[in-house]
């Protein structure tokens, strides 16, 4: 085994893609082992522990992690501590010293650091030959603290069936590890293996627990040359049989920016300079004011009426909202805005019966056909929109629609070639006339504050 | 090796590079000047606005119901219009996904189909039946053809049409009835992961969030990119609109969630901690708007005040990272999918 040295044994060098998610993560967490250990800046005391017989080296307890944890990162809770001490572990930058389970207690179990040739910011794939010298020298070795557990011996007993041809490579190599190893000092060695076994624990964790190292398969190919020969952690050469990461996704070609991708950026920046926007602090009062508004209609801010389905089991909330008897809570919301309105089937209903009894229902059922038209499959639109024109614009129509002279003309040419946007302008110039003339009397009229005020005979229905 | 030159061509080469140069240093220009406009009207910080809100209270919010059974890691789950049934990747609820990976599913508006797709790089709709014997793989119609894998996929108001966001770095929207191509959108520099639609009744703009750290906002009809947002420092793994429509919030894998205001054309929030140090799935409003979801890859759920951007409660539960996150129809819940192989639902 490599010494622990600081810069990784490699095939090469490649430029780390420093800025892959998982580097990302890395580098946040390796700046916080780092100042864990900084004892001179308020990292926590590794100190050698007195246990029996004999001496355990560089050993730091788990509350002490999580004491430091809580003070300098802020956190005021210590589950959350222990949860994120916890990830920091099955990543495997820290590590209980007498168990294979990666996770951080809150109490005076023993963890050590790892070592930065483990880190997986090296992006360490251990082949299986790695782990089969690894699990094949332990068994060399006399030491209680190295038996395997059950788990290791079923991989073992796997490993040795799947290699059988190669078996006596592998216990060559296996060989030649224990006397690299017995050549060390002897605290040495107990650290240097603690953190070869947390190494293993990651790449090839107790059943049951998290393999820390799968990835986002949307985001493998950027990871630092997917490609590459597989660096041993014993220093067995790759003999072309290593095996190709399961998940492939073809790599796109990096695209080079050209004279008309940058073109296209400047014709974008000077419409957006040309943009009018407003100021911060209007925004921020029109989404306080949104916000407020909605907040009572919001189950996680304020009571659902009669109880929220998930929490209480019963399902009336459910059964109201689907009746087309309207609560007057659900009413109210109809007069926030006409967009409120159209967006409640039972909004859509009520306005449509209003405007009726007016006679002035053309605007309504044309807005809702222009909604129709853009939710039909392509073959049908041309036909419906032609059928729109005819009800709603034509001369001689039916159900005639107001519009000005400039609209009608825009629409109209629209129409010798027509597409489900045909009657944007048009829709677009019918919704504000609603807006500022029929949905106002809407909101005024019987019909609406009859609802609104739960006027009409209810029969409560249970 | 580079072909060799004529001195014609390379004088040509040389004049192509100091256009090409020229062009860059116009757009940075641009850039600069854009920013500086922008940043004049950024005035006051919401949260600062936002301390005359009145807090909210302590949160009560626990697993209500835990689906297992998957055998797979979920990665996308999305809501039926009836607020209850929900469709997932992996086996499960109401079709059974013939896809080997499947990253991407939605729910027709009808409730009576599913749309799913992932590594096959296409998107194919299938239809829900009652009888649970239909063998519905073979009534499966294929509407999308990328050239890398579905990342996201959303009907539009209607089961007639699917917006797709794609590993090819594209956006498109399909004609599900024909298949046919109806629009696409090309701007994202890299692979896009996520998409959302607009509110609005009538409204025809769509945000998308990609490897490029952007969040590019979309005319339907034209195609054209209207709006473009680079403040996050890694991949934008999830975004979704503000309920009024006029802002979006986004999760990134640098480990914030940030809102982005439409009308100032600006990012207005940044939702972070010190000790949140793992990437953001998944993001999610509350029905007012008043809370964010966040899905984080450390197998957590943060949930933010969106006005006052502090952290208004932390839920553990999940075993490994939360993948998908989406608040119901009603507002009444919110389920999570994770690698762990199971969905909660949380109220």
């Amino acid at each position: 085994m490599a010494e622990g040295a600081k810069e990784p044994v490699g095939v090469g060098t490649t430029d780390p893609e420093e800025d892959s998610p998982n580097m990302i993560v890395y580098r946040k967490i390796e700046d916080i082992v780092t100042r864990i250990q900084d004892e001179n800046a308020g990292g926590v005391s590794i100190r050698t522990v007195k246990s029996f017989l004999s001496k355990i080296p560089s050993v730091v307890s788990g509350a002490d992690i999580v004491q430091w944890l809580m003070k300098n990162l802020s956190v005021e809770d210590p589950a959350e501590a222990i949860h994120l001490g916890s990830l920091v572990a099955a990543h495997g930058y820290i590590f209980p010293i007498s168990d294979h389970v990666l996770m951080l207690k809150d109490d005076g179990t023993l963890y050590r650091f790892q070592s930065p040739y483990f880190w997986p910011s090296n992006c360490w794939e251990p082949e299986n030959t790695d782990y089969a010298i690894y699990l094949c020298k332990r068994t060399m070795q006399n030491k209680a603290r190295l038996e395997l557990a059950d788990y290791e011996a079923e991989n073992l007993a796997r490993l040795q069936r799947a290699f059988a041809r190669k078996w006596e490579f592998i216990f060559m190599q296996a060989e030649a590890q224990v006397k690299i190893d017995r050549k060390k000092d002897k605290a040495e060695r107990k650290i240097l293996d603690s953190q070869e076994r947390a190494f293993w624990d990651v790449h090839r964790p107790v059943p049951g627990c998290v393999n820390t190292t799968e990835m986002d398969i949307r985001k493998c190919r950027r990871e630092r040359n997917p490609h590459r020969v597989k660096k041993s952690v014993y220093g067995v050469p790759d003999d072309g049989q290593s095996q190709p990461s399961p998940v492939h996704i073809s790599s796109q070609p990096t695209k080079k920016t050209t004279k008309e991708d940058v073109q296209k950026e400047i014709n974008f920046l000077n419409s957006q300079l040309d943009r009018h926007c407003m100021k911060v602090s209007k925004v921020a009062d029109s989404l306080m004011s949104y916000t407020e508004q909605f907040m009572e209609y919001d189950p996680f801010v304020s009571a659902t009426e009669p109880s929220n389905p998930w929490i209480s089991d019963d399902m009336s909330f459910w059964d109201l909202e689907a009746s087309r008897d309207p609560s007057q809570q659900r009413v109210k919301k109809w007069g926030f805005s006409l967009e409120e309105a159209l967006k409640d089937p039972a909004g859509r209903d009520q306005f449509l019966k209003f405007l009726e009894s007016e006679f002035s229902s053309e605007n309504l059922r044309f807005w809702l056909a222009v909604q129709d038209l853009k939710r039909r499959p392509l073959q049908d639109v041309s036909s419906r929109a032609q059928e729109i024109w005819q009800e709603f614009l034509a001369e001689g129509a039916p159900s005639p629609i107001n519009l000005d002279s400039h609209s009608y003309e825009r629409t109209s040419q629209n129409i010798k070639d027509p597409g489900r946007y045909s009657y944007e302008d048009a829709q677009e110039h019918i919704f504000k006339l609603m807006k500022s003339d029929s949905y106002a009397r809407f909101l005024r009229s019987n019909i609406y504050q009859d609802l609104l005020l739960a006027r009409k005979k209810v029969s409560c229905t249970h | 090796m580079r072909s060799p030159l004529t001195p014609e061509m390379a004088t040509q080469e040389v004049q192509l590079n100091e256009t090409l140069a020229h062009l860059k240093t116009e757009s940075e220009t641009l850039k600069t000047k854009l920013e500086e406009e922008r940043a004049k009207l950024h005035d006051v910080e919401l949260h600062q606005v936002a301390e005359k809100v009145e807090g909210l209270g302590q949160f009560v919010m626990k697993t209500r119901r835990t689906l297992k059974g998957h055998g797979n890691k979920v990665l996308c789950m999305d809501w039926c219009k009836d607020k209850r049934r929900i469709v997932s990747s992996s086996q499960e609820h109401a079709v059974t996904m013939p896809c080997t990976w499947v990253m991407a599913c939605a729910y027709a508006p009808s409730g009576c189909a599913v749309a799913c797709g992932g590594l096959d790089n296409k998107c194919s709709v299938y239809p829900l039946s009652l009888d649970k014997n239909e063998n519905l793989a073979a009534k499966k119609k294929s509407v999308a053809m990328h050239t890398n894998y579905l990342s996201a996929c959303s009907f539009t108001n209607s089961d007639m049409q699917i917006l797709t966001s794609s590993g090819d770095g594209t956006c498109a929207l399909w004609d599900v009835e024909s298949g046919q191509l109806l629009q696409s959108f090309h701007g994202h520099a890299a692979d896009v992961l996520c998409l959302d639609l607009a509110p609005s009744e009538t409204g025809n703009t769509f945000v998308s969030g990609g490897c490029d750290k952007k969040a590019n906002v979309w005319d339907m009809r034209s195609g054209q990119c209207i709006q473009s947002f680079e403040t996050h420092e890694s991949d934008i793994n999830s975004v979704r609109y503000y309920p009024s429509g006029d802002a979006f919030a986004s999760g990134s894998d640098d480990a914030t969630c940030r809102l982005y205001d439409l009308r100032a054309d600006r990012e207005v929030a940044i939702y972070s901690k010190e000790s949140i140090i793992f990437g953001v799935s998944s993001v999610d409003f509350s029905l007012s708007g008043r809370l964010l979801f966040g899905g984080y890859n450390d197998y957590t759920i943060n949930v933010w005040d969106v006005l006052k951007g502090t952290r208004v409660s932390i839920l553990f539960g999940h075993e490994n990272r939360v993948s998908t996150l989406r608040v119901s129809p009603d507002g009444t819940a919110f389920c999570t999918g994770s690698w762990d192989h199971t969905l909660r639902i949380w109220a």
